[in-house]
């Protein structure tokens, strides 16, 4: 579906990160190269210290890579950043404690100057679009952890960054909430177009959301397999039990366990 | 209020003990007196002139209730130099006195709480004052008091600096240091990933500063401020003691000059029901804003 000569979204070439630890160097990315397309849903999954966590950071500009380059919209991470190009969903919500659910989604608004009635124009829309509406002048604590997790969703999406990068931001989250979220995360993106990176442990989120499944594998974190989906992009949670998927589902799990006989 | 009849059970056991207390430190001089009139006292009679002696060496409570009563009340309505004759507060009213002490406080708790916060924020934006600042604030908290207040004293006297601001400086010396200890740790308390989110944003310093570490820091600048408001009214009446330009700690002395124990007591609840209104003030503004944030369930 993607436009092959398009320029791409997020292109990473020969990108490699080295963390200097007092047990000596720790290769969190070693020679990764992706494109990811406008438009793209992409999951990164593999077990812990594969870099996939760190890879949406470099993205992102939180830590910067040792050698290769990264270009998110045609600039440096850095560039980018400054450019708000991307929304950052971070595992845990960490909404601000003081602050209402409407005043934590005006967060990023506030700070990037937008005028008080389009803060209150786009606070209640995406209020409305992650299903928060009639929660607005509660306090976090008052609200539920999946709950918490939309509103730190809406806060990303309240200004019109075209990447959302996600980093587990279902993780803490039990299964059913998990599907029902996933559920709506399809939905948002359907209906927005943005591109989408999207970090997790789960093999079955994984298939369920993306347009492609980048496979990961620790020391040094790199990329084994990148799986593009065949699923349709209108997917029912039943998808899930149909063959496609299985297969699917299947060739992830290999990619990871080829990923770990390497070692 | 579900924790008021604690309070006034021990309030009661320290008033029975306060008055069990009063009769072996104030027999002695009740003997001699007997002795030397060449009678026997009974114990009832002992009992009761102990509860009543002008310069007791411990005096009993109700002395020391009826002297705060007569020195605010019955002295600014009737007395010769009190306010309902003279339009100004009486010199020998603990309320002219407690507003002497109040005002140098409430100044040098002003000017402490501003010069920990500026502090804390250096400390924590400053590479070079994080390094050096912490322990010279230490140092300074080390040096005893009493023995400062009337160095202090001596060298703004010399510059020309007198009346209500020398106190306020001891004050403010020894109120800024729970603040910015309070205020350190509170505007670093923002964990890594809120201070992350701020970075997404590519979010200005100021920003973070007013709308992350600020918000954060607010539990802890209240707790700190309760210390703080306490000590800058500890100083205050040190610094008044080689001033003598009234205040309570001026009562205090004068009291310990003459003897006059009643008095002493008098100026120390006066000091202590002072102490306890202001935190108790603070307490108020600390529910009433951390509720409004939402941080208070």
């Amino acid at each position: 579906m993607n436009d092959a000569s398009a320029k791409p979204v997020i292109e990473a070439r020969n990108l490699s990160l080295t963390f200097d630890t007092n047990d000596g160097p720790v290769h969190a990315l070693k020679d990764v190269n992706l494109s990811i397309q406008k438009g793209d849903f992409v999951s990164f999954i593999g077990p812990s210290g594969c870099g996939k966590t760190t890879f949406l950071r470099v993205v992102a500009d939180l830590e910067k890579a040792t050698s290769g380059t990264i270009t998110v919209n045609g600039m440096s991470p850095e560039a980018a950043r400054q450019a708000r190009a991307y929304g950052y969903v971070f595992q845990a919500a960490g909404l601000y404690p003081w602050r209402t659910i409407e005043g934590n989604v005006r967060l990023p608004l506030e700070i990037m100057g937008y005028s008080r009635a389009e803060q209150a124009e786009r606070t209640a829309r995406v209020l409305e679009l992650v299903e928060l509406r009639g929660f607005e002048k509660k306090f976090p604590w008052q609200l539920s952890g999946g709950m918490q997790q939309r509103a730190s969703i809406a806060r990303a999406l309240a200004f019109d960054a075209d990447i959302l990068l996600m980093d587990e931001p279902f993780g803490a989250l039990d299964e059913i909430v998990r599907d029902r979220l996933n559920e709506e995360l399809l939905k948002l993106w359907r209906n927005t177009g943005k591109t989408i990176g999207f970090v997790t442990h789960s093999i079955p989120e994984a298939v369920y959301l993306s347009t492609r499944i980048v496979v990961m594998s620790p020391r040094p974190g790199r990329i084994t397999d990148v799986i593009e989906s065949t699923l349709p992009l209108e997917r029912p949670l039943e998808i899930r039990d149909s063959r496609e998927f299985i297969e699917i589902a299947h060739r992830v799990r290999e990619g990871l366990r080829a990923g770990h006989l390497d070692e | 209020m579900k924790n008021i009849l604690p309070v006034l059970t021990v309030t009661l056991a320290l008033i029975i003990a306060w008055y069990v207390a009063v009769v072996p430190m104030n027999a002695q001089w009740e003997r001699d007196q007997a002795a030397r009139a060449g009678t026997e006292i009974s114990f009832g009679e002992l009992v009761s002139r102990t509860m009543a002696q002008d310069r007791p060496r411990l005096p009993a409570p109700h002395q020391v209730v009826v002297e705060l009563w007569n020195s605010t009340w019955v002295e600014e309505r009737h007395g010769r130099r009190g306010w309902w004759n003279t339009g100004t507060l009486s010199n020998r009213s603990l309320v002219y006195h407690g507003w002497v002490t109040l005002s140098a406080t409430m100044l040098g708790f002003a000017i402490g709480t501003s010069l920990g916060v500026l502090l804390a924020v250096g400390i924590v934006y400053n590479r070079a004052m994080d390094a050096s600042v912490m322990p010279w604030a230490i140092a300074s908290q080390t040096i005893p008091i009493i023995a400062l207040a009337p160095m202090i004293i001596v060298v703004l006297n010399s510059v020309g600096v007198t009346g209500l601001v020398p106190k306020a400086v001891i004050s403010a010396y020894l109120s800024f240091f729970p603040v910015v200890v309070g205020m350190v740790k509170g505007l670093r308390a923002p964990d890594r990933m809120q201070l992350d989110l701020m970075k997404t944003y590519s979010a200005p310093g100021f920003a973070v500063f007013l709308k992350l570490r600020l918000p954060s820091s607010m539990p802890y600048l209240f707790a700190s401020i309760k210390v703080g408001i306490a000590a800058a009214l500890v100083g205050t009446i040190v610094g008044e003691l080689p001033v003598q330009q009234g205040g309570l700690g001026v009562r205090l002395l004068s009291g310990s000059y003459y003897g006059q124990t009643v008095q002493i007591w008098s100026a120390l609840f006066a000091a202590a029901i002072l102490a306890a209104s202001m935190v108790g003030l603070i307490g108020v503004l600390q529910r009433i804003t951390l509720k409004r944030m939402g941080m208070a369930q």
